[in-house]
C-alpha cells in the first residue's frame, strides 16, 4: 500500500508548480482534472518499497529538476522525416506534449474515421469521450497516472466507428526537443463494434537530451473488434518515460500488442488489458532491447474478469551492458472466467555479465476450468540452435550474431508496419553483433509475417 | 554401391562416446567407402543418434575413445563447422527450430558458405532465389517455405524436407541421416527417398540412421549394421534389414 501524505510530496510539489486548470475545458473534464490534481498532491513518488515497483528504483528521476515543456519548438518536417512511417494516412504528432499541425496529417480520412486532437474533438465528439476518457486508466493510487490527467489537455484522441474497417496504420508521433521538460502524452482511442484499427504510438526525440515523459493511453475496443497496437518507445538514451496503457476489451475482440523498448536511461511501461466481455483473443509481444546503464521496466496485467478469454504473452529482453530489465507478468483470472486460455512466455538474453534482470510471473487464479501457463528462461544462446547453425557450416561467432539478432527480431518481425519492421531490424542489428565479426546475412532477408 | 578400391570415405575405430558422463557408444568400428549407402539400425536406446551426432561434432557429446578419419584426416580435431565444411552433413532427427531467421536467409547462407569453400560463386538473394526454386521441386516443396522462419511451425514432414533440401544444397560428400524417415507419412517418405537418391553419386556416401526397415524399400543400402548397447552387433546386406523388419531385434541380441 502506498502512503498518503497530508503535504504534497515535494518533487510532485514540483512538478505541479504554477499549475493552472488547462484551458478548453468542460466541466466534467475539469471535474476530472481536479480529482487527479487531488490524487497527484495527495500521492508520493514510489520508492523500491512498493511491491510494484520491487525492482525499480525511480530515484534518478527524482534528482532532476524538470518543469513543464514550453510549446516553443517548432521542429521542421525534414527533421521528423525520419520517424513517419509511410503506411501511416493519418498522422498526429505532438512536439513536448503540444499538437503541432504542420507535422500532421488528417484530411482525407473516411467518413466515420476520426482522428484528431484531444481539445477539437471535445468540441465535436464530446458523447463518445465522455464515458470513457480518464475512466479505464486509472489514477487513484498512480501518481504518474494523476499528473498526467490533471494536466491532460493536448491529448490524440482516435474513434473508429462501429464496422468502420480502417486498413491503414494511425501514427501518433510523439517527440521530445526540450532539456529537462515533463510532457504528458495522452491518447484515447475508441474502436466500435465490428471495427478494425492499426494505431501506432512513437516515442522519439530530436537530439539527446534529458527529459520527462508521463504517458497515457486509453484504448476501448468494441463487440468484434479488431485493433493492433505498435508500441515504441526509442527515446533518447538520458530520458525518462513512464507509461501507463490501459485497455478495455468488449465480447469477441481482438486485441494485438506489440511494445518495444529501446531508449530512455529509465522507463517503465504499465499495460493493463481489462477482458469486461467473453471470447476475447489478446496478444501481448514485448521487447526491451537495452545496454549501458538503462533500465526498462514493463509490468503487464492480463484481467480475465470473464469467461472465454484466450491471450498468448511473448516478452523478451535482450539485455547488454550494465542495463537492467524488469518483466512483472500478471495474469488474473476472476472467479466464473471460465475456459480461460493464458499463456505467458518470458525469455530474457543476457549479453554481459554485468547485465541483469528481474522477471516475475504472477498467476492469480480463482476459476477451476482454465488453462494457464507461464514459462521465463533467462540466459545465454539456445545450444541446441548454436549447434544447428554451426553444422551448416556457419562459424560460431557467425552463428552466435545470427541468434542473437534473431532473438528480437521474433517480436519485430510480428508487427503489421513493414516500414516500422526494417527500422526496428537494424537497430537490433547494431545492438547485437559482435562488432569484429560481420553480418552473417544480407538485409532485407528478416521474416515477413 | 559397393566398388572395389573405392576412396575410404570415413573410417572409424573403437569409437566410445559420452553424453553427460554416462558411456553411450563402447566401441564402433565402421568404414564408408565413396558410392556407398550403409544403414545404421537398431532399437531404441542402443545408440545410433548418439554415434550420428558424435560424428557430427555435437557439444554434448563427449568422444572419449577411438579414430574417427575421415578423407584421410582427424575427423574429431575438426570444430562442428569445419567438419560441414568438409563436406560432412548431418540431417537432423529432430530439426530445430529458429524463429526471427528467415528460412531463405539461411538456406542461402549454409549455401554461400559452403560455395567459398567449394570456390563457387556465392549467389545473391535474387540468383539463390532462382536456383533454390530448382531445388525445392525435387522434394515438392512449396513456396511458402521460404517466407516463413526457420523449421518455425513447420510440420514434422515439412522439417524433414527441408533437412534434404539443404543436403540438395550442401552436396556433402558423407550425409549422415538421424531418423529422416521418422515422421513422414508415405508419400513424404517417397518424396523425401527420392530426394536422397537424386544425391547419391559414386563419390559420396550415405549413411542412414533408422529404427525401421521402411526407408530402405525407397533407398537400398548396401549394407546394413544393427547396433545394441552402443556397439554394431551385426552387419549385413539388405536382406538383413528385411529379417530385421520381420523378426524385430530381440533375435541379434541374444545371437551377440
Amino acid at each position: 500500500m502506498k502512503m498518503t501524505v497530508t503535504a504534497p510530496h515535494p518533487y510532485i510539489d514540483a512538478l505541479l508548480k504554477g499549475y493552472e486548470v488547462p484551458r478548453g475545458g468542460v466541466s466534467w473534464l475539469n471535474e476530472r482534472r481536479a480529482q487527479a490534481l487531488e490524487r497527484a498532491n495527495a500521492l508520493t513518488v514510489p520508492t523500491t518499497r512498493d511491491e510494484e515497483w520491487r525492482f525499480t528504483d525511480i530515484s534518478p528521476l527524482t534528482r532532476v529538476p524538470f518543469r513543464r515543456a514550453v510549446g516553443t519548438a517548432r521542429p521542421v518536417m525534414a527533421e521528423v522525416a525520419r520517424f513517419i512511417a509511410p503506411e501511416a494516412t493519418a498522422r498526429l504528432t505532438f512536439v513536448d506534449g503540444v499538437f503541432a499541425p504542420e507535422l500532421s496529417a488528417t484530411v482525407g480520412l473516411p467518413y466515420g474515421v476520426v482522428v484528431s486532437p484531444l481539445v477539437a474533438a471535445l468540441d465535436t465528439h464530446a458523447a463518445v469521450i465522455e464515458p470513457h476518457l480518464a475512466r479505464h486508466a486509472g489514477f487513484e493510487r498512480e501518481v504518474f497516472a494523476a499528473l498526467n490527467t490533471a494536466y491532460l489537455r493536448d491529448g490524440a484522441f482516435v474513434w473508429i466507428a462501429r464496422d468502420r474497417n480502417h486498413p491503414t496504420p494511425v501514427q501518433l508521433l510523439y517527440l521530445s526537443t526540450q532539456q529537462e521538460a515533463a510532457a504528458y502524452p495522452r491518447c484515447l482511442a475508441i474502436v466500435e463494434a465490428g471495427a478494425d484499427c492499426t494505431l501506432i504510438e512513437d516515442y522519439a526525440s530530436l537530439g539527446e537530451r534529458v527529459y520527462f515523459n508521463d504517458a497515457v493511453t486509453e484504448i476501448v475496443a468494441g463487440e468484434g473488434a479488431r485493433v493492433r497496437h505498435v508500441r515504441v518507445q526509442r527515446e533518447a538514451g538520458g530520458a525518462f518515460h513512464i507509461g501507463h496503457c490501459a485497455v478495455a476489451l468488449a465480447k469477441d475482440a481482438h486485441y494485438a500488442s506489440h511494445a518495444v523498448a529501446l531508449g530512455a536511461r529509465l522507463s517503465r511501461l504499465n499495460l493493463d488489458v481489462l477482458q469486461q466481455g467473453e471470447g476475447v483473443e489478446v496478444r501481448m509481444d514485448g521487447l526491451a532491447l537495452i545496454s549501458g546503464r538503462q533500465l526498462a521496466d514493463t509490468h503487464s496485467l492480463m484481467d480475465h474478469a470473464r469467461p472465454h478469454g484466450r491471450c498468448r504473452q511473448l516478452h523478451k529482453c535482450v539485455v547488454g551492458g550494465a542495463a537492467h530489465a524488469v518483466f512483472n507478468g500478471r495474469i488474473v483470472v476472476r472467479p466464473g472466467s471460465q475456459l480461460t486460455d493464458s499463456a505467458q512466455q518470458s525469455r530474457n538474453l543476457l549479453l554481459s555479465d554485468k547485465a541483469h534482470v528481474d522477471t516475475k510471473p504472477q498467476l492469480e487464479i480463482f476459476a477451476d476450468d482454465v488453462k494457464c501457463s507461464h514459462g521465463a528462461t533467462v540466459g545465454q544462446l539456445d545450444a541446441e540452435q548454436l549447434f544447428y547453425l554451426r553444422s551448416r557450416g556457419l562459424p560460431d561467432g557467425k552463428a552466435r550474431n545470427l541468434l542473437t539478432y534473431a532473438f528480437g527480431a521474433e517480436v519485430i518481425d510480428r508487427i503489421p508496419v513493414p516500414s516500422l519492421v526494417e527500422q526496428l531490424e537494424e537497430t537490433v542489428l547494431a545492438q547485437t553483433q559482435i562488432p569484429t565479426l560481420s553480418l552473417p546475412f544480407v538485409k532485407g532477408e528478416g521474416v515477413r509475417p | 554401391m559397393i566398388r572395389a578400391g573405392a576412396k575410404v570415405l570415413l573410417e572409424v575405430k573403437g569409437l566410445r562416446a559420452k553424453v553427460a558422463g554416462v558411456e553411450i557408444l563402447k566401441g564402433i568400428d565402421l568404414t564408408v567407402r565413396a558410392g556407398e549407402v550403409h544403414a545404421v539400425m537398431g532399437p531404441n536406446g542402443s545408440g545410433k543418434s548418439t554415434f550420428a551426432k558424435a560424428l557430427a561434432g555435437h557439444p554434448a557429446y563427449e568422444v572419449s575413445g577411438g579414430t574417427a578419419a575421415y578423407d584421410g584426416g582427424d575427423l574429431f580435431a575438426l570444430a562442428p563447422e569445419q567438419r560441414a565444411r568438409a563436406g560432412l552433413f548431418l540431417g537432423f532427427q529432430y530439426p530445430v527450430e529458429i524463429p526471427g531467421v528467415s528460412n531463405s536467409a539461411f538456406l542461402r547462407l549454409a549455401y554461400n558458405t559452403m560455395q567459398a569453400v567449394r570456390g563457387g560463386d556465392e549467389l545473391d538473394p535474387l540468383e539463390f532465389d532462382d536456383y533454390l526454386r530448382e531445388k525445392m521441386k525435387l522434394l515438392a516443396i512449396d513456396a511458402s517455405f521460404l517466407d516463413r522462419a526457420v523449421n518455425d511451425g513447420f510440420s514434422g514432414g515439412e522439417k524433414k524436407r527441408n533437412e534434404i533440401l539443404q543436403m540438395a544444397l550442401l552436396e556433402p560428400r558423407l550425409a549422415i541421416l538421424d531418423e529422416t524417415d521418422s515422421g513422414l507419412d508415405i508419400d513424404a517418405l517417397r518424396v523425401v527417398a527420392n530426394g536422397v537418391n537424386r544425391l547419391v553419386k559414386p563419390d559420396n556416401a550415405v549413411v542412414l540412421v533408422t529404427h525401421y526397415q521402411r526407408m530402405l524399400n525407397y533407398i537400398v543400402p548396401d549394407y546394413v549394421h544393427v547396433m545394441d548397447g552402443g556397439c554394431i552387433v551385426k552387419t549385413g546386406g539388405k536382406a538383413l534389414a528385411e529379417e530385421l523388419e520381420a523378426r524385430g531385434y530381440d533375435w541379434v541380441k541374444a545371437a551377440a
